[in-house]
């Protein structure tokens, strides 16, 4: 899996450390070194930032995966520097920045958005393949998904902006149902297009979604 | 649902449509004019559904007016900006208030109008909303449960006879016709031979067809939707005649080509009727008609 993420504008960053003067970073090995957005460079480039803002960085770390049970190891070997700063400024996905705050009762500023679940396609090119919607129509779509690939997660065929192939919202962007299209024809099953799809279930799984895998 | 529409529909006379556009704001006087100029002109009139995405007074409001004037409504509903729950209320009240044939979109994207930060729902697609309504029909509602009074709705979709590629475009349409639609009318269409081709196909199906006539206002108008709006070709004969034409003249020029369109697709029965868009112009709509000989 890969969060894809990109850094919050620093306006954005520095407007929510108002009033936090001393500060703790916290990188990630995994997701946001690949889309160098929270890895060690990002977060010493961030320490410089701050300091120039005239904020005492404590200290930092680049925790490997920091979505996994290691990152409780990670806030305890850092023990002294954290307890030394006023909040954390945690530059993984949102999937790092709440396993940071369940160990923690400082304030916990995300130094990222995270955007979507992807791929890379070509280098520093991610594209989201799946809105893990709980409900896979990839075996009827020839393995397109159009709950991501359509902007309107369209689930009975094309609607009438598709042009020449590409969508209405970004004439680079392929139609998804123009690709699902062909690739089903390729495939001799344009039957599956032809199915009437019910209204999509959106409470497969309530939000928030949780699941007990036993 | 047998409508004033649906009866012209199946008299097998040439039907006519037109579009009347809500305005932004609540000055509706314009949009008064414009259905008092249409009303007895036309079989009925669409009132279109927040168009390109780009926030108005709503289709239902518009629709009213038509009924308060003695028009006959089309509600034009779109599946951008409400989930099943608030698409299938509106379609109650629409019932309750004589408002009773429905076109059903799925819409344009969120990004092209503006309020480009909006949330697009898209909770149903044109398909299922034909098939929500077909549902409201029998008494039930989305979710399975007995209604206190059904409706019945005159309901039609759009297609795109020039989209390019048109085989999914097909596919969609033959869906729409298996989901509940009566009528279609159609983007816009200019080159009448390729429309003659996908009438052939459309004839096959037990659907009214109203062909698309989207007035012409200059070349440059005829090139720009050429190059950028989906489904759209104007064949280059027919720019060259906008350009031709006078100073001033292009308005003029663009109403005679549509009157002559119209006339056209009438003296050949080529389809069921026109669906004519003048796009902020409402007002020269009676000029291309009388010059369609209507």
């Amino acid at each position: 899996m890969k969060s894809i993420t990109k850094q919050k504008p620093f306006e954005e960053t520095k407007g929510q450390l108002d009033g936090l003067d001393r500060v703790f970073i916290i990188g990630c090995g995994t997701c946001t070194t690949m889309t160098k957005t929270g890895g060690r460079d990002e977060v010493l480039a961030m320490k410089e930032k701050l300091q120039e803002l005239g904020k005492i960085v404590t200290g930092w770390t680049v925790i490997p995966t920091a979505c996994d049970e290691m990152t409780e190891v990670a806030v305890k070997e850092n023990n002294e520097a954290i307890g030394n700063s006023g909040c954390l400024l945690v530059m993984s996905c949102a999937l790092g920045v709440h396993k940071v705050s369940s160990y923690l009762d400082k304030p916990v500023i995300p130094g990222v958005d995270t955007l979507f679940i992807g791929l890379e396609d070509e280098p520093g090119n991610f594209h989201e393949v799946c809105a893990q919607c709980g409900q896979c129509v990839l075996g009827e779509t020839a393995g397109i998904c159009p709950i991501t690939a359509c902007h309107k997660g369209l689930v009975n065929g094309p609607c009438g902006g598709t042009n020449r192939g590409k969508c209405e919202v970004d004439k680079e962007k392929d139609c998804a149902w123009t690709l699902i299209y062909q690739r089903l024809n390729a495939q001799g099953r344009l039957e599956l297009m032809r199915k009437q799809q019910p209204p999509k279930n959106f409470q497969a799984a309530p939000r928030p979604r949780t699941v007990k895998i036993v | 649902m047998v409508t004033k529409f649906k009866e012209a529909l199946n008299s097998g006379k040439f039907v006519v449509t037109s579009e009347i556009g809500p305005p932004k704001g609540t000055n509706i006087e314009n949009m008064l004019h414009h259905i008092d100029l249409l009303k007895d002109k036309v079989d009925a009139m669409n009132v279109t559904d927040h168009q390109s995405s780009v926030m108005r007074f709503p289709s239902i409001g518009g629709c009213l007016s038509v009924r308060e004037r003695g028009g006959e409504p089309i509600l034009q509903m779109t599946c951008r900006d409400r989930n099943r729950l608030a698409l299938q209320a509106e379609l109650l009240f629409a019932y309750t208030r004589g408002v009773r044939n429905v076109l059903c979109l799925t819409g344009d994207a969120v990004p092209v109008g503006d309020h480009k930060e909006a949330k697009g729902v898209f909770d149903l697609d044109s398909s299922q909303l034909l098939r929500a309504i077909r549902q409201l029909e029998s008494g039930k509602d989305l979710g399975g449960n007995d209604l206190d009074g059904a409706v019945e709705f005159c309901a039609g979709a759009i297609v795109t006879p020039e989209a390019n590629p048109i085989e999914p475009q097909l596919i969609k349409f033959e869906k729409k016709v298996e989901a509940g639609a009566e009528f279609f009318q159609t983007q816009a269409i200019y080159d009448l031979d390729n429309f003659a081709k996908f009438m052939k196909y459309a004839r096959k199906f037990p659907v009214k067809i109203l062909a698309g006539i989207v007035l012409l206002t200059s070349a440059r108008m005829a090139k720009y939707m050429t190059d950028n709006v989906p489904g759209i070709f104007v064949p280059q004969n027919l720019i060259d005649e906008l350009a031709a034409a006078p100073k001033g003249e292009a308005l003029k020029k663009g109403i005679e080509i549509a009157g002559r369109m119209i006339a056209a697709l009438k003296k050949d029965s080529v389809c069921d009727g026109v669906h004519v868009m003048a796009i902020g112009k409402e007002e020269v709509v009676p000029e291309i008609l009388a010059e369609a000989g209507l």
